[in-house]
């Protein structure tokens, strides 16, 4: 099987590697945009605990909906191509952001949080100086997560017109093109398991530091 | 909703064979998740590879993993209860093998006291008392499975997947969302059962202690 897949590679290189830079820059996008909602949004319901319960509520049933129909449920709407799928994305990799987010920072001590405000620490300075660096290795675990699924459902993304490498599988169903079929496979399995490792470094590395 | 209304019957029985589906492979992913379990609670070497090796299937996207079982498996339901088994093993071993280690020393004591021999024990004490925990693993799995399940329809697995892909094909919206919005509903409520019962088994354990 090896010998096929690097002869497919060889022999439609642009193929390849528009399909795997489109995979990149759809899944980055939706995760760049994932922590521009929810980090925001973990900090102003810290301090509206009453709106929290329910929004946490609310990502709750977000988490448990299937990706494929969380891809495909706004077809009608927002049709297809890369913008729907960017938006599917972006609400799918929310939740694990938002729930870890919003548990770490409302789970510093609460001691810590008044000796904080005896000191004169405003409010804003408290959750930037104190609270975000000690929930820090949960928020970031968070992140990670969110990454390994945003990867893993933007291979969906072909079957809205998103491009990507769940292109080259799609492709290869549709003509029995089994190296082609094979290919795409691995390359999706690939990415999805480099994101986890990579971002799993990351995270010793972050917490690495902070002990040292 | 013209379609919807017209066609329940048929959605009904796509959801019938969704729930058949995940209910195949969650009986088969137990048979082997459970053994692997009790191996593995009291091994760490032994549990340090089985997390290993179902953390990167765990990991290998869903429609990756059909597209790399097609060479040998070819289409069908056979292939798709595969890929569902695979994706339960991480999370079923793991939180089998936590709910047996999260029991006191002093129980097993006590058990061995009275004469159980590691069988009964582990059959009558243990897996009762692992029991919440076992649970917490499956709802995770079986939304999971829910998930996966709907993807399969496109190795021609059948389900709920199947009216999706259809009304892709077809480029017939309501038919899109129908699907999507069943499936969406299964696995709401597939959480929330289990999540109840997962609560109950709590309480009734705290009760008796």
């Amino acid at each position: 099987m090896v010998g096929p897949v690097f002869t497919w590679i060889a022999e439609h290189p642009k193929v390849f590697w528009t399909a795997a830079q489109q995979h990149l820059v759809l899944s980055a996008a939706a995760l760049g945009l994932a922590l521009a909602l929810a980090l925001p949004l973990a900090v102003v319901l810290l301090r509206w605990r009453r709106a929290a319960a329910t929004a946490i509520a609310l990502v709750n049933v977000l988490r448990t909906i299937p990706s494929l129909a969380l891809l495909v449920v706004m077809l009608p709407i927002l049709g297809t191509g890369f913008q729907p799928a960017l938006v599917a994305l972006t609400l799918y990799g929310l939740p694990a952001i938002l729930i870890n987010a919003y548990t770490a920072l409302s789970e510093v001590d609460a001691d810590i949080v008044e000796a904080a405000t005896g000191q004169g620490l405003s409010r804003a300075q408290i959750v930037r100086r104190i609270q975000v660096p000690l929930a820090l290795p949960v928020i970031f675990a968070g992140i990670r997560t969110a990454a390994v699924q945003i990867v893993s459902a933007a291979t969906l993304a072909a079957f809205i017109g998103g491009g990507g490498l769940g292109e080259l599988i799609t492709a290869g169903m549709g003509t029995l093109d089994i190296p082609q079929l094979v290919v795409g496979g691995l390359a999706v399995a690939a990415l999805a398991i480099l994101t986890e490792l990579a971002f799993g470094l990351a995270e010793r590395r972050l917490n690495r530091t902070r002990h040292a | 909703m013209n379609w919807t209304l017209a066609n329940y019957d048929r959605l009904f029985t796509a959801l019938a064979e969704h729930v058949g589906l995940v209910a195949t492979a969650l009986a088969i992913s137990l048979a082997i998740a459970l053994p692997l379990g009790v191996v593995s609670a009291r091994r760490p070497w032994a549990y340090a590879g089985v997390m290993a090796v179902t953390g990167v299937l765990y990991t290998i996207p869903a429609l990756a993993l059909f597209a790399l079982l097609i060479p040998f498996m070819g289409l069908g339901t056979a292939p798709a209860v595969t890929a569902l088994v695979l994706y339960s093993l991480l999370i079923l071993v793991r939180n089998v093998a936590t709910g047996l280690r999260e029991i006191p020393h002093e129980i097993l004591e006590a058990a061995d006291g009275m004469g159980y021999g590691a069988w009964r024990r582990l059959v009558r004490i243990e897996l009762p008392l692992a029991l919440p925990v076992i649970v917490a693993g499956i709802r995770i799995t079986v939304v999971t499975q829910i998930s996966v399940a709907t993807v399969a329809a496109y190795i021609s697995a059948g389900g709920l997947g199947d009216i999706i892909f259809q009304g892709i094909t077809q480029d017939f919206g309501e038919k899109v969302v129908a699907g999507a919005v069943v499936t969406a509903a299964l696995a709401v409520v597939a959480d929330e059962s289990l999540r109840v019962l997962e609560r109950r088994l709590r309480a009734a354990q705290s009760e008796r202690a």
